[in-house]
Parts: structure tokens; C-alpha cells; sequence
């Protein structure tokens, strides 16, 4: 043992060693000029530690941002100098903007020619700097297993992030000595004083129309459990952002699922008139309040995060307070007193009923299926385990408001970036994390942005179920237009023949069309016994629309619920 | 509103651009940086005046904190602090100003630190009042060029912005 700490190594091999220390057991990557060396160094570790080569780096890193969501370790991703750290910016950035932990490894030019222009050199460091949580440039190789190890700290600790450390390749090649180090842990959170744990409960026992709001923040410190027994001991409801979806089972009576633009209208209805909304996690983004200047601003709004910057950023708040949310959850919950609210049970039981109403006054789909049809059949036949992974547009709003989940970290979805292309990446990653089968609903549109991945996951032999929504249009955008844009569908209409089916044959995965809710049913049963990817693609149609949805006023109170509002003229 | 904020963070690679690079992507309005060396080698200590209102200077301090280089970020009132800026300024040296040039000067107790025989510098400190007031009476003279360094600032007293970790 002794002996072993003594061992010199070179940079690349001192890297994976440090992943392995750290507890990697996958990453994704995609080789190139200036991370030979570490691949070298993960050939040489095969069996210790398993690369995932995907078809490009964006798919990596959308790769590496699913497994992270769907395991909740930290995702990783290695990319070579130039155009391969450049492919992981989206990736990045969706990890940002969504606060998953991803450490991105990428080579680059040996350090005399940094700052020539050299081939392949780009300053990834400076290219990533607002889309990571932190970066570094390692410049001398005694100091990259500690870098590697503080960037799993950063990115694990309070609000997660993706960190990426730029390896120049003479620091690969550059030896020292190398010891192993335990995991390291996160940077302990600071614990709410019993002063501001008081101060909640007396707001909560106050309130009369009680309101929980969480997000990704709730769902990243698993806090369902919790949550939902303050809803009881509150005798008020839950209602999360898309980030905070599958934290909360479907089945528990007081969830009222996804709000906001695009949300239930029960529970954005609830949410308006509440008195007090107690903010678990959620950074109040636009899609969610509407308006902020006149979201709730009668209501009592309490804050709680891990991240002091969110506090009033968005929405001015009367309580904000940062630290430790799984530590404040169990001690509001331990000394708020039961409460019993029947007039607000009766008005949130009337926003529901209203809210069945609505959905059965939707106009039916002129032609193609009703994406509603689609999903009673999906939630029918999927059992709890199954991961369910989106991409952007409007398959994903109604998956987010139509899917049933059972489990936390059962759903993978780009929120605050939105990035079109991110589902397939992203169910291999929550595929290869979990080793259960992933059910990806995508568009004719986000398919098309990165399907190469399709050949990633028929060479990892993964059980994707790829339900692809075609109806020859870009959905959102296109619905944007219908409702604000008099109907004119600028750059929206596909005239794309795209034979999905022959495609994914091509890519050596097989496929169904259908074209009624029999066939697919059937197609679906076939699909969920397969244990390689399998795509169905299901004709929509163009014209069917998302809703409810948010109106010009941008306010949450006038939410467009029916197809010919006054906002089509 | 003004206010002028300390930051303590460490001396390493890219750190000034971390913090300048905050400003422009939350859309910060910045009406001076300066930033230098501090007792300790391994530490710079960067002042910052924000020219924004309350919410501004929030999310600022808020979002400086965040960065993983930053140890320190205080908020210094007026009241508790000293601040200086230091001014050079180069104005033509003409017999028919000169001696207004220099009379000036000597009230806002500047030097004179180059003196050629078209043009002169004068460096004047103080607080950014004074130094804007002895702008104005120059420029109706005329100012060929000139350089501020913006605010530094530290609290009066023995209170420090941040402690030694060796001590």
C-alpha cells in the first residue's frame, strides 16, 4: 500500500484513476487528437471503468446530463480539443440551466501552443464560462487529481452544476506521484436557525389556502416523501414546476401536478388563489408565473433554496430563506400543528372538476390520433420502473401533463433550456445509469436534431422505446403562430420524407408506423417486450394544439383553455 | 444608486474574468473595477461601483458569492469607509492657461508629473467627487486625454474583509 501511494503515473492515467476513486463506473466521451492519452489510460482500466462512445459529443453530453438526472451521481463526458468541446456547449448548458451535476473532461493542445490558434485548440474554458458552475485549465499535473476532486465537489454540492476541466495534452503526458483519495463529499449546506424554521411555521399556520410549489431543487433532494406529509398535516396541495416532476406520485390525491403555462389548470388555478405558496426548490421561471410583477402578489410567498441568488429574483417574495432544504422540510413538518381547511378543499375539488370539464370539451383531433388517446394507453402498459425521457416542443408538455409517474427520477426533460435534441442523448444516459428501460417521446422535429445517437444506443443494446410524435410540423413554434401570428407558418410546415420506420432499420433498431390507437397499442406491447431500441411512429396531427396555454398578457388568470379564444384573431 | 462593493477572491487563473464576465451576462451596469494584490500573494481584492438600485446590488453580491473563486464579498457603506481614485491628466500646456491650470491644481493639491512643452500631466487623488469636480474645471480649458482608476475603498478600523486562514 505504502509502495502503491509512491507510484508515478502520467496525467492521463492519474485522471481515470481519480474518476475511478471518485466512483465513476460509466462515462460518455468521444475519442480524438488530444485525449489519446486518455483514452490510452481507459483502455488500459477496461473493466474498471466503461466509455460509452456515442455518434457525436453533444450526444455524450446529453448522455452524461440523463444519467446524472436519472441516478443522481454525477454525469461524465469526455470530449477531444476544438470541435469536440465545442459539440458539448448545448449539453453544457442544458445542465445548467437544469442544475444537474456533469463533470466534462476535455483535451487540448499541449501548453506551448495554447494561444496559437493551433489545430483544434479553442479556449473551452472561456467558451463555457457562463454555462458551467465552474471550469478550470490544468497547467501543471500535480494539481489535476485535486482538480478533478474539487470539481465533483462543485458539482455535487448545494445547487448542482456542470464543471469542466480542460486538460492541455502535455499535462497528460507529464507524470507525478498519485494517491488515492476517498470520495469526496459535498460542501455541507448551512441549517436553517430555529428563529427562521418558527417564522415558517407561523406563516403556514396562518395560512387558509395553503399551496406547496416545488421543483427541481425538492426533487433533487428527494423530499416527496415529506412534502406530501405536509400537504396532509397542511390539509392544502402540491403543485411542482416541470423540473419537479416524478417526485410526487401521480396517485397522491393532493397532487395537482405540473403548473404554469402550459400546466394543469387546477393546479395553476390553485396557485393563483392560494394564500400561501411555499416555494420548495422552484426559481418562479417566467413559464411557471406568468407575469412575475403580478403573479400572486396577495399571497404570502415563502422561499426555500439552495441557491441565496434565487431568493426575490424573480418573483419578490415574503420569506426567503437558503440552506439545507431536506434539514428545513423535516423540521417545518415536525412543528407545524394539523390543520383542517374545508372551504379551500371545496374550491381546489371545484378547479379540478372544472379542469375534467375542459378536457372533455377539447375539440377532437380532426384527423391523425389525440396525443391524450396515446398516453392512457402509455400509462397502461408502462410499468413504475420504466424511465420516461422527452424532447422540447409540444410532445413534452403533454407528456408532462398526461404521463403517470411513480418514481423520482423517472422523468428526463430539458426545462430551462429547452434544448430540441436532448431526449435521445438523454434516455441512453438514464438507460445506461439504471439499466431499465426508457420510453423516449419525441417529434418529428427534436428526432431530427440529433438521431444519430439511434446508432449509440443499438451498439449498447439499450431497451429504448423511441414513441416519435410526426406531424410533419414544428408543433410549438406552429401552435405560437396559430394562436399569435394570424396562421402564418413561417419555417414550421415539414415537407420532410422522413420514412422513421426505414431509419430506424437503417440505424439497425426496428420500428412500427401506426396510425390508430389500436395499432399503436399493439405496437407498444411489442416495443415494451424488445430489450433493443424500437421506435414507433404515431401520425398527429398538425393542427392539434397544447393546451391550456398562456395568453399575450402574459397572465396566468386569462389562460387560453379552448382552441378558438379571442387570441386566434 | 451607488454602491461600492469589496471582493476578496483567489489569484488564480481567469478570475477577473469570471467576475467581468458576470456583469455583461446579468446585465450589471458597472461604473468601476479595480483590482490588485493583497497582503497575501495568494488573494486580489477587486472594488466594484455598481450604478443600479436595490435589486441590482442584491443579485449582484448575491451572484459573486457564487463563484467559486470569490472568498469574501462585502458591501461597504459610505459612512464606514474611505474611499480614493486616483486621476492623471493631460492638458495643453499654452501661456495663456497655464497659470489657471495651475492654480487649480494646486487647490485640489494635484501634482504635476509631466511637464513638456506643448502638454502637461497632473495626478491628482480623492474621493470620486472631487475628482469629477476637478474634471469640471478643466474641461473648459480643455483635456487632451485622461485616465481614472476608479474607487478603492477599505473600512475604517481594524475590521478586515477577510481573515488570514495561516494566523
Amino acid at each position: 500500500m505504502k509502495k502503491n501511494a509512491k507510484n508515478r503515473m502520467t496525467g492521463a492515467q492519474i485522471a481515470i484513476e481519480t474518476l475511478i476513486e471518485q466512483g465513476v463506473t460509466e462515462l460518455f466521451g468521444y475519442p480524438g487528437g488530444t485525449v489519446l492519452d486518455l483514452y490510452d489510460a481507459l483502455y488500459r482500466s477496461r473493466g474498471r471503468i466503461r466509455h460509452i462512445l456515442t455518434a457525436h459529443e453533444q450526444g455524450a453530453a446529453h448522455a452524461a446530463d440523463g444519467y446524472a438526472r436519472a441516478t443522481g451521481k454525477v454525469g461524465v463526458v469526455l470530449a477531444t480539443s476544438g470541435p469536440g468541446a465545442t459539440n458539448l456547449v448545448t449539453g453544457l448548458a442544458t445542465a445548467m440551466l437544469d442544475s444537474v451535476p456533469v463533470v466534462a473532461i476535455t483535451g487540448n493542445v499541449p501548453t506551448y501552443l495554447i494561444g496559437k490558434d493551433a489545430f483544434q485548440e479553442i479556449n473551452i474554458t472561456g467558451i463555457t464560462l457562463p454555462i458551467t458552475k465552474h471550469n478550470y485549465f490544468v497547467q501543471d499535473v500535480r494539481e489535476l487529481a485535486d482538480t478533478i476532486r474539487e470539481a465533483f465537489q462543485i458539482a455535487k454540492s448545494g445547487r448542482p452544476g456542470p464543471v469542466l476541466i480542460d486538460i492541455p495534452k502535455d499535462i497528460q503526458i507529464a507524470t507525478c506521484p498519485f494517491t488515492p483519495q476517498p470520495v469526496v463529499s459535498a460542501f455541507p449546506q448551512p441549517k436553517l436557525s430555529d428563529a427562521q424554521i418558527d417564522q415558517v411555521v407561523d406563516l403556514l399556520s396562518k395560512a387558509q389556502r395553503p399551496y406547496l410549489y416545488i421543483g427541481g431543487g425538492a426533487a433533487r433532494c428527494e423530499l416527496g416523501a415529506q412534502l406530501m406529509a405536509l400537504s396532509e398535516k397542511l390539509d392544502g396541495y402540491i403543485g411542482c414546476s416541470l423540473m419537479g416532476l416524478s417526485e410526487i406520485p401521480h396517485s397522491f390525491d393532493r397532487f395537482l401536478g405540473m403548473e404554469g403555462m402550459h400546466g394543469a389548470y387546477a393546479s395553476t388555478m390553485a396557485n393563483l388563489q392560494a394564500d400561501l405558496i411555499l416555494g420548495v426548490g422552484v426559481r418562479f421561471s417566467d413559464r411557471a408565473t406568468g407575469d412575475p410583477a403580478k403573479f400572486c402578489k396577495d399571497a404570502v410567498i415563502i422561499q426555500l433554496d439552495a441557491d441565496q441568488s434565487e431568493i426575490n429574483k424573480n418573483v419578490k417574495v415574503t420569506l426567503g430563506l437558503v440552506g439545507d432544504l431536506r434539514d428545513a422540510v423535516d423540521r417545518i413538518l415536525s412543528r407545524v400543528a394539523q390543520q383542517s381547511h374545508p372551504a379551500w378543499n371545496k374550491t381546489v375539488e371545484a378547479l379540478q372538476e372544472e379542469q375534467r370539464r375542459l378536457a372533455q370539451q377539447q375539440p377532437s383531433v380532426p384527423a391523425g390520433m389525440d396525443p391524450r388517446d396515446l398516453f392512457a394507453v402509455i400509462n397502461r402498459l408502462k410499468d413504475d420502473e420504466t424511465l420516461i425521457a422527452t424532447d422540447v416542443g409540444q410532445h413534452q408538455m403533454w407528456t408532462a401533463q398526461n404521463i403517470q409517474l411513480a418514481r423520482p427520477r423517472s422523468f428526463l426533460s430539458s426545462g430551462g433550456l429547452g434544448t430540441m435534441g436532448f431526449g435521445l442523448g438523454a434516455a441512453i444516459g438514464g438507460a445506461v445509469g439504471t439499466g431499465k428501460r426508457v420510453i423516449l417521446l419525441t417529434g418529428d422535429g427534436s428526432f431530427g436534431m440529433n438521431l444519430n445517437e439511434l446508432a449509440t444506443a443499438v451498439s449498447c443494446q439499450l431497451p429504448i422505446v423511441i414513441i416519435l410524435f410526426n406531424n410533419s410540423a414544428l408543433g410549438m413554434v406552429r401552435q405560437l403562430q396559430t394562436f399569435f401570428f394570424g396562421r402564418r407558418y413561417a419555417g414550421t410546415n415539414l415537407q420532410r420524407e422522413t420514412d422513421f420506420v426505414k431509419l430506424a432499420q437503417a440505424f439497425g433498431a426496428d420500428g412500427a408506423r401506426v396510425s390508430d390507437i389500436a395499432a399503436f397499442e399493439s405496437a407498444l406491447k411489442n416495443a415494451l417486450k424488445q430489450k433493443t431500441p424500437y421506435l414507433i411512429e404515431v401520425q398527429i396531427d398538425r393542427d392539434a394544439c397544447v393546451l391550456p396555454m398562456l395568453p399575450k398578457s402574459g397572465l396566468m388568470e386569462d389562460m387560453i383553455t379552448e382552441l378558438d379564444g379571442e387570441d386566434t384573431k | 444608486m451607488r454602491s461600492v462593493i469589496a471582493v476578496y477572491v483567489e489569484n488564480k487563473y481567469g478570475v477577473l474574468t469570471r467576475v467581468a464576465g458576470l456583469f455583461m451576462r446579468k446585465g450589471f451596469n458597472i461604473d468601476s473595477l479595480t483590482v490588485g494584490e493583497t497582503e497575501d500573494p495568494e488573494y486580489s481584492r477587486m472594488t466594484i461601483t455598481l450604478n443600479g438600485d436595490n435589486y441590482a446590488r442584491e443579485q449582484l453580491i448575491n451572484q459573486l458569492k457564487k463563484l467559486h473563486n470569490v472568498k469574501e464579498v462585502k458591501l461597504l457603506e459610505s459612512a464606514q469607509n474611505v474611499e480614493r481614485e486616483l486621476l492623471l491628466v493631460k492638458v495643453p500646456n499654452q501661456p495663456a492657461t497655464r497659470s489657471e491650470i495651475m492654480a487649480a491644481a494646486d487647490v485640489y493639491r494635484g501634482k504635476i508629473i509631466d511637464y513638456s512643452t506643448d502638454a502637461m500631466i497632473i495626478e491628482v487623488t480623492g474621493e470620486p467627487l472631487k475628482i469629477q469636480a476637478f474634471i469640471d474645471v478643466l474641461k473648459p480649458i480643455g483635456i487632451i486625454e485622461m485616465c481614472r482608476t476608479g474607487i478603492v475603498s477599505l473600512e475604517r478600523g481594524a475590521t478586515v474583509l477577510h481573515e488570514s486562514e495561516a494566523e
